[in-house]
């Protein structure tokens, strides 16, 4: 059952971001970018897919299968076609991510009220 | 008093003002938290494979991340997201749901700055360094596959 993968693979991550912020009092910003990161070095070195086949959700829902998109992009632009690839391949992989997320913030900021954070 | 046994003052009153969290309940919680948001991505994307069988596994994953920040998105507005955040930490930050959610929650805590300066400024607080350095890392990673 892989689902006991996904979960269990899953949640070591997360507690491993909170680990950071419990030792360190890191900003979830900083904890953001340091996963999307790992998930660029771990996908450059070709570690990423042999975790992704075993782990599936479990390491492509946390932030990290973000970056690790972002350098596959890369690398499989680059490969095509050269040069540019470099500077196209990284925004085309994540675009749908990013529009979504800029997409219904936008939308659910209009809708909704705003609100103090507490 | 010197400047560094002023720092040093100044840190420990930080230090004993900063809420303490107990570590394990709260890894315990960002665990299993964090763990089933993962499982819901996983359902959602064999969901999405189920009903359309031909649709590339690129693709289907792409769809079910946009359901998945679709969702964070709207929780935030409903407000439930930030209350599963301060129970679980980690386990809503560090998902795709957690960039979403760290969009959505400053467009809404700034709309009444303007739609401009509030809402389209303040959105990329944190995904703006998220973004900039995930770019700046995938050209790097590709110009070094472009001279291997």
């Amino acid at each position: 059952m892989y689902y006991l993968w996904v979960f269990l693979i899953g949640g070591l991550i997360c507690a491993f971001g909170e680990l950071l912020i419990i030792k360190t009092n890191i900003t979830s910003a900083r904890i953001l970018v340091l996963f999307v990161l790992i998930g660029v070095v771990l996908e450059a070195f070709g570690i990423f897919d042999p975790i992704s086949d075993f782990a599936r959700a479990g390491i492509n829902t946390p932030i990290i299968g973000f970056g690790a998109s972002l350098a596959k992009g890369a690398i499989g632009a680059v490969k095509a076609r050269g040069l540019i690839g470099a500077f196209t391949g990284g925004f085309e992989a994540t675009a749908a991510g990013i529009a979504a997320a800029v997409g219904f913030a936008f939308l659910f900021g209009l809708l909704f009220k705003a609100r103090t954070k507490k | 008093m010197d400047e560094k046994k002023r720092n040093e003052a100044y840190n420990n009153y930080v230090k004993a003002k900063i809420p303490k969290t107990k570590p394990w309940p709260s890894l315990f919680n960002s665990f299993w938290v964090g763990g089933l948001i993962c499982v819901l991505g996983q359902g959602i994307n064999d969901l999405i494979m189920l009903w359309f069988p031909n649709m590339a596994e690129q693709t289907a994953w792409t769809y079910t991340l946009v359901v998945l920040i679709f969702l964070a998105s709207f929780l935030t507005g409903l407000g439930v997201y930030d209350r599963i955040g301060k129970f679980a930490g980690g386990g809503s930050i560090v998902p795709i749901t957690g960039f979403s959610n760290s969009i959505t929650s400053p467009a809404l805590e700034f709309k009444n700055e303007g739609i401009i300066y509030g809402m389209c400024v303040k959105m990329f607080t944190i995904a703006g360094p998220v973004i900039v350095v995930g770019i700046i890392s995938s050209i790097i990673v590709g110009l070094i596959y472009l001279f291997i």
